[in-house]
């Protein structure tokens, strides 16, 4: 029963916050906000940490039912909330990452004049973020799938004064859209195939089934739809980069460390569908991989702070995936955490440089902020050398696990693996000594502003920053003296699917040495270059018209994928809306309808002279009438 | 009820129908509002007597209770249709329905 209550209140805060908050949005004072927000959150970050203590891992996973949802016919679905090794992982990411990242907020928002709006959505967000993680079926997860696109929309546009970033929300919203559509559909798939929506049932029915299920496939090709749309992965992923538009505190939360990974938690979640569907996971890690490597080269010629790190996320989601269909859910489930620390802390970072600057993003207009800003350099640092899987940081251990799985895989599958993390250190150096290093480039009034962040804002960059730098810790690999602790943890989720996944042989000691050999010193030549060419030779701050490579040209404009839809999708939509409004609507439904009134007034004025106003005739016609209808009875 | 049953019904039928086209005459021709009334009258009396007629040939005593009923009904039509009358009067000084023709178009 204790147990049961906490469950039930750790989503209980931040929906509580988020009514209060929204109920007294123009009378509740900025002071109160700035305690009740945040403070919502801590109270379900201390709610997680005790059932997470309370928990042990061999135990069974509980479900917890709060009320029957909807029943009709066969069709069961609790409101019911399923707490597993699994389940909790992410509540502890989400609300301790949230918590961070709210406390963060009351700084950078200090000014804004939506300080409650900005806090409620935020609320409501991780209301939905909780309510996906810990459904207990799918139509529940759904709720918080729907719940968290929609919080995104709000935050996306949340300075909807500005048309750019109303259409970058728009976008966001009819992208999740598309993916969403995938998932529905795989959802109606599950229950014509199992008839339930419940993990358990499912899961438990999925387990005698043989692998390449054609059904399977069906039903996580859909879901894996769902998961594109939502963790922004080929063809779907164009929304994100434009996301960025959101307050930079949103970026951080939603477009990086919780709703971007929702896709990677589905799929794992799922784990024991996509293990018996082989085509959906090629499909996956084909996908992942392409989206990878396309979004690192991206990357690397984009001169946006934030648009760099939201190309990053892309690439490491991508990973995820790759990890994913290699069968390395945890080492996906892994890198999704340390990435949540390393991405939710760069994004910070990014966003302490821009509230310096005033709202600068480009980085060429930066420069030498290491000495006016030492902590947010410092943690920054941190961040990119855990993102470029350095040791003894955290992107080091989970990026190799998935690394290495993915040589299991297959060897091709790890070069190009490895050519995308080549690429991801490069463009995080260069962002990084283009931001820190050097002189500074901005105008002579903004360097008179420039200051560190207060208190408020540096030190939840020095708690992801520890997090960043030690997160490894909690899955070191055996081969450098660890437990794999999170692998131990979530081995009860995904022990059906390794009992029927194909065992690769475990690779010996001195490959795996080797593989990580050659994987660092690439991203240590990839740093040093990055050095090399925009700290020592100051290259890369090319003006926006200035003569390009073809490369260049190409990455610059993100690979023309946003022309490609334009032309692909955009146009012959807008083509076919036209032709139906102009042709269809105009020409043939207005017309009929108009030509049904004109008829219809035009028959009244030339048949109301039968009106006379003759009484006799009127009695006249009654008879004749009364006659006919009698004649016609008898004919018929 | 032995009189009534002792002519054959194709007599009544052929009676009433002859009194049913004087009725309907008269309102078709006459514009004298009172007359057209009395009209209405003979129509309904000549249905009366058919439904009187046919109930003692069929032995069957609720047509004749019809007949009550439809007299009941008939009085207080002839009492409106005859106060309707009498403010036609009222107002053009006349019981002619010709002059009746302002509501039109």
């Amino acid at each position: 029963m204790m147990m049961n209550a906490i469950v039930f209140l750790i989503p209980l805060f931040p929906l509580l916050g988020f009514l209060v908050l929204g109920a007294g949005i123009r009378v509740i004072p900025r002071k109160v906000t700035a305690l009740l927000a945040p403070g919502m959150i801590l109270l379900s970050l201390i709610s997680t940490l005790v059932l997470f203590i309370g928990f042990h891992p061999s135990t069974a996973s509980q479900v917890h039912q709060l009320f029957s949802w909807i029943r009709i016919g066969p069709l069961d679905i609790p409101f019911a909330f399923l707490i597993d090794p699994l389940s909790i992982l992410m509540l502890l990411i989400v609300t301790g990452i949230g918590f961070v990242i709210h406390v963060y907020s009351v700084g950078y928002m200090k000014e804004d004049p939506g300080f409650n709006r900005f806090f409620s959505y935020m609320n409501l967000f991780v209301f939905s973020m909780l309510l996906l993680v810990m459904g207990a079926n799918y139509p529940v997860m759904f709720i918080g799938w729907e719940g968290v696109g929609l919080c995104s929309y709000l935050l996306i546009g949340f300075w909807f004064k500005n048309h750019e970033f109303n259409n970058a929300a728009k976008k966001a919203f009819i992208m999740n859209r598309i993916g969403d559509l995938g998932f529905l559909m795989g959802m109606f798939l599950i229950f014509t195939t199992f008839h339930s929506l419940d993990y358990q049932v499912v899961f438990d029915h999925a387990r005698g089934m043989t692998p390449g299920n054609p059904v399977l496939a069906g039903i996580t090709l859909l879901l894996f739809i769902g998961a594109a749309g939502k963790s922004a992965q080929i063809p779907l992923y164009t929304w994100l980069p434009d996301a960025m538009a959101g307050p930079t505190p949103v970026s951080a939360l939603i477009h990086a460390a919780t709703m971007v990974t929702a896709g990677i938690y589905m799929v794992a979640r799922s784990n024991i569908l996509y293990i018996l569907s082989p085509a959906t996971m090629a499909v996956i890690g084909i996908t992942g991989l392409a989206t990878a490597l396309l979004a690192a080269f991206i990357a690397i010629f984009q001169n946006d702070i934030k648009k760099i790190l939201a190309y990053s996320t892309i690439s490491q989601l991508g990973y995820m995936f790759v990890g994913l269909s290699a069968g390395a859910f945890t080492g996906a489930m892994f890198h999704l955490t340390t990435h949540a620390f390393f991405k939710a802390l760069l994004f910070l970072g990014a966003g302490s440089v821009i509230h310096a600057l005033g709202g600068e993003q480009d980085i060429r207009k930066m420069g030498g902020l290491k000495q006016a800003m030492p902590k947010t350099y410092r943690t920054f640092m941190a961040a990119t050398v855990a993102i470029a899987g350095i040791p003894p940081l955290s992107g080091f251990f989970s990026k190799d696990e998935i690394l290495a799985k993915a040589f299991e895989y297959s060897p091709l599958l790890w070069v190009f693996a490895v050519a995308g993390s080549l690429m991801t250190a490069f463009y995080m150096f260069r962002l990084l000594f283009l931001t820190f290093s050097g002189d500074f480039r901005g105008t002579e009034a903004k360097r008179a502003h420039l200051h560190e962040s207060p208190a408020v804002m540096t030190i939840p960059l020095v708690i992801l920053a520890i997090l960043a730098t030690f997160g490894g810790l909690i899955n070191l690999p055996a081969l450098f003296g660890g437990n794999a602790g999170l692998e131990y943890f979530l081995e009860p989720v995904f022990a059906a699917s390794g009992s029927v996944a194909a065992h690769g042989t475990p690779l010996p000691p001195a490959t795996q040495w080797l593989l990580m050999g050659v994987t660092l010193a690439g991203v240590l030549a990839m740093a040093a270059w990055a050095w090399k060419r925009y700290t020592a030779q100051h290259r890369g701050l090319l003006p926006d018209d200035a003569p390009r490579t073809f490369a260049e040209r190409v990455g610059r404009n993100k690979i023309y994928i946003d022309e490609l839809y334009q032309l692909v999708v955009v146009r012959p939509l807008m083509w076919l809306s036209k032709f139906f409004y102009e042709i269809v609507e105009l020409r043939f439904i207005d017309r009929i309808v108009n030509g049904v009134g004109s008829l219809v007034v035009r028959t009244g004025n030339t048949v109301r002279y039968i009106q006379t106003g003759n009484v006799g005739f009127y009695m006249f016609v009654m008879i004749l009438g009364i006659i006919l209808i009698l004649f016609f009875n008898i004919l018929i | 009820m032995s009189t009534l049953s002792a002519i054959p019904i194709s007599y009544y039928l052929v009676f009433c129908s002859i009194l049913f086209c004087i009725g309907v005459t008269g309102v078709l021709i006459k514009r004298n509002a009172l007359l057209i009334l009395m009209s209405v009258e003979l129509m309904i009396n000549s249905i009366n007597l058919l439904l009187a007629a046919f109930s003692a040939y069929t032995n069957d005593p609720a047509g004749q209770i019809f007949v009550f009923f439809i007299m009941v009904v008939a009085a207080a039509e002839v009492a409106i249709g005859l106060a309707i009358v009498v403010l036609i009067y009222r107002t053009t000084h006349s019981i002619d329905i010709d002059v009746l023709n302002k509501l039109k178009w």
